[in-house]
């Protein structure tokens, strides 16, 4: 089957008129992908901890059940923490979302194949795990129903978006991770974050 | 005659309530059977079972993040999962409060956790983690709170180790019948 969505487009739809949506990126281009769609002190891009960001997000996610949350990944850092799907799972958190950009391939090292090339359905794997709404996502058209999901129906929701294998222009967020978290916090908690 | 103090779980989990502590994540351990049972009971708690040890550093680390102070419990086995996660911690200065029961240490009867045991002061240190070791049961739980208040209070990843010599499991058999 064909792959015609762009990730750049895709991510900028899923954030567009994001309001209170935290959001938790995986290092990489996911990373630069929500930078691309406008970068946010309520955005926490990360440049390492490789397989976290699903965590990082459900942490968040129990933290603040008032607040929609949303983790973008790439599929190579979702593979990595697999685990995270069943813990998720167990905890079914209404308000997270979890979005793996899959291009099918490494892309920060040579664009090498990953596992997904070869047929492993992150969807499924997600499904199995306990998410009642867990999807793969081909076609444009199915973008707005992902993102109503993300923003407001009870989850926790699962997508698995085939996206193009492309090089992309770098859009770089802070690096510092004293700066990400702080700014992260001061918006979401306001200036009291500083002292709690 | 002496009152009888509560059983060091118990005062471990007073210290994580007073604390401010909303959310454990939790790796299950013979060593924190008690303690682990104590935080599902509680109903303010988020008590979160973890697939593996790695993801308890992310998990805490977005609990921050949304203004709510975490716990970590595992077993020193699991430290090794956690060094790459742990860079996050640091760059980062997440606040992280582990409590770690300690095997391959005192008496040890499965040479398969030796290695890692007496590894895990070493490489908690070398990935910037502040170590604090509680030999006795009495021990526990005032360590416990200086950590939560180095942790909270600076900013820091603080790990207690709990000496096998307090947990106190001496062969396979008794492990199984814990």
């Amino acid at each position: 089957m064909t792959i015609a969505l762009r990730r750049r487009q895709v991510v900028e739809i899923l954030l567009r008129k994001r309001k209170d949506l935290l959001v938790v990126a995986g290092l990489g281009s996911t990373a630069w992908d929500i930078t691309a769609a406008g970068d946010s002190p309520l955005s926490f891009p990360l440049w390492g901890a490789m397989g976290n960001a699903a965590m990082i997000g459900l942490g968040l996610a129990l933290a603040q059940p008032a607040r929609r949350v949303l983790v973008v990944t790439g599929d190579g850092e979702m593979l990595m923490g697999l685990g995270s799907l069943a813990t998720i799972g167990v905890q079914q958190p209404r308000n997270l979302s979890v979005v793996v950009i899959d291009n099918e391939r490494y892309g920060e090292t040579g664009m090498q194949a990953t596992h997904t090339a070869s047929g492993v359905d992150l969807a499924k794997v997600a499904h199995a795990c306990g998410f009642g709404s867990a999807r793969q996502v081909r076609e444009a058209a199915e973008l707005g129903a992902l993102r109503a999901a993300i923003h407001g129906a009870p989850g926790p929701h699962f997508a698995q978006v085939k996206v193009v294998a492309e090089k992309l222009p770098l859009v770089l967020p802070p690096r510092e991770g004293g700066l990400l978290k702080t700014r992260f916090r001061r918006a979401l908690l306001g200036a009291g974050a500083d002292l709690a | 005659m002496r009152r009888k103090e509560s059983p060091w779980p118990d005062r471990v989990y007073k210290t994580l309530k007073a604390a401010g502590v909303r959310q454990v994540g939790y790796v299950p351990d013979a060593g924190h059977k008690r303690l682990i049972e104590l935080c599902l009971a509680d109903r303010e708690l988020d008590a979160v079972v973890l697939s593996t040890e790695e993801e308890g550093i992310g998990l805490a680390a977005g609990a921050w993040l949304g203004g709510v102070r975490g716990a970590l419990l595992m077993q020193s086995s699991g430290v090794g999962n956690c060094i790459n996660a742990l860079g996050m911690t640091r760059e980062c200065r997440f606040p992280l409060l582990m409590l770690i029961t300690m095997r391959g240490q005192f008496g040890e009867f499965n040479p398969w956790q030796v290695p890692m045991g007496q590894a895990t002061p070493g490489v908690l240190s070398a990935m910037g983690v502040v170590v604090h070791e509680a030999n006795a049961a009495d021990e526990i739980a005032p360590t416990v709170d200086a950590a939560a208040r180095l942790a909270f209070g600076s900013c820091q990843a603080v790990a207690v180790l709990i000496a096998q010599g307090v947990i106190g499991i001496k062969s396979f058999q008794e492990q199984a019948s814990r």
